[in-house]
């Protein structure tokens, strides 16, 4: 292997506190998960930041669509009956 | 939106002030530009390392000495966020280092100038980083995702760097004369080449209308030079230090302070390689680098060292 050049891309995700969940917050090249938790630690929770790592490498990730375009997610554009707010409720009516 | 044409949506979003995210069609111009820019910006943060590592061995105090090391990790943390955010355009972080070391790549000339005592890690601190966030406020707003959100975090961090500066700077100007006089040279040393981050005048600015409209910058060099000539002068007042303009004053017109002409013919003889560390600087950068070799080769040994003894196990 020649040097850092090849090591993968990892993607770091950091639980800021207990109750909250793992939220995305950058990347950083390691040769393996071991080194990359290390260094996710020293780049990403230098002050306190985290009380949980993860680190899932960049290449594992699938996503939606190449050019996050909007149809993907136009189907639930015109379903607006899945809100609280599409539906009206008489005065007075409380608990609901 | 729909999207005849990915020009025109693309240039939808930004007018939206919405962001434009990595797998986003995007103008060739304006990737080249990004990628340009954030490089550049990263290179500054390691390079950035050199002038202050230079005090950590001889801080006068073990407190200032832990803070120095702190600031200085978290210039290479800043670097990495910014190489990170660089990648999502599609570049090598490799190819970027590359570029820095043989030349095709800039850092910030600031950093092309000796740290000559200590009063200049106050004076760094103060007017520098000071200068830094000025510029670099604006752009936790760039139309570019992972570059806005890399700069949030190096913001956040910064402010502690610029107060640690102005403390440095505020114990020595009210110790003894000798001290005094040491942080009054650091100023006097290090307040034109702050100005003069802020880039060239906006008629000769090359990038700037550009990169105004797609969303990059959001103000002018002069805009910001002045925001920055605005809070700093009361600040020196504090301090009890005096900054080098004898042209610089209140002027109740225009709401500003009036300063004099800074003389960029010194900033593009610094910026064409002919400042006083340009070479030490690229010489250090180099070395450590190909000093840095065998932990590179170290550590990937290790990594296959590990997978092969979980083969074996499994």
């Amino acid at each position: 292997m020649n040097t850092a050049r090849d090591w993968p891309l990892w993607e770091v995700f950091v639980r800021s506190r207990r109750g909250l969940s793992h939220g995305h917050v950058g990347s950083l090249h390691a040769p393996d998960a071991e080194m990359a938790l290390r260094n996710a630690r020293d780049l990403y929770t230098r002050r306190r930041e985290g009380v949980s790592i993860w680190v899932v490498p960049s290449s594992r990730i699938t996503a939606s669509s190449p050019d996050e375009k909007d149809e993907f997610f136009d189907p639930a554009a015109d379903k607006i009956y899945r809100h609280p707010t599409f539906y009206d409720i008489p005065e007075g009516v409380d608990h609901l | 939106m729909h999207d005849h044409d990915p020009e025109e949506r693309f240039q939808a979003i930004i007018d939206d002030d919405g962001r434009i995210e990595p797998r986003d069609w995007m103008p060739p111009a304006y990737r080249k530009s990004l990628i340009r820019q954030i490089a550049q910006h990263a290179h500054s943060e390691i390079i950035g390392m050199q002038p202050e590592g230079n005090w950590i061995t001889r801080a006068p105090s073990l407190r200032r000495k832990a803070i120095l090391m702190a600031k200085v990790q978290d210039e290479a943390g800043h670097g990495l966020y910014l190489y990170a955010a660089a990648e999502t355009l599609g570049v090598d972080r490799a190819e970027l280092l590359d570029m820095l070391h043989d030349g095709r790549q800039k850092y910030s000339s600031i950093f092309n100038y000796p740290t000559l005592t200590w009063a200049d890690m106050g004076a760094i601190g103060w007017l520098v980083d000071g200068a830094a966030i000025v510029n670099q406020v604006p752009i936790c707003r760039c139309s570019y995702g992972p570059y806005a959100r890399a700069m949030i975090r190096i913001c956040k961090e910064e402010s502690f760097h610029q107060r640690q500066g102005f403390e440095i700077l505020h114990t020595l100007s009210h110790g003894t004369p000798a001290q005094h006089d040491m942080a009054q040279d650091a100023v006097d040393r290090w307040w034109w080449p702050s100005l003069m981050m802020f880039g060239p005048p906006d008629q000769e600015s090359t990038h700037s209308e550009q990169s105004m409209r797609w969303g990059i910058k959001r103000f002018s060099n002069d805009e910001l030079r002045q925001r920055f000539v605005d809070m700093t002068v009361p600040q020196a007042e504090v301090l009890g230090l005096r900054l080098p303009d004898p042209d610089l004053r209140w002027n109740p017109e225009r709401g500003h302070y009036d300063f004099g002409e800074i003389d960029f013919t010194e900033l593009f003889e610094v910026i064409k390689g002919n400042g006083p560390c340009n070479r030490q600087r690229m010489a250090d950068r180099r070395r450590a680098h190909e000093e840095g070799e065998w932990v590179r080769e170290a550590a990937a040994a290790y990594a296959a060292k590990r997978a092969a003894q979980r083969e074996e196990v499994a």
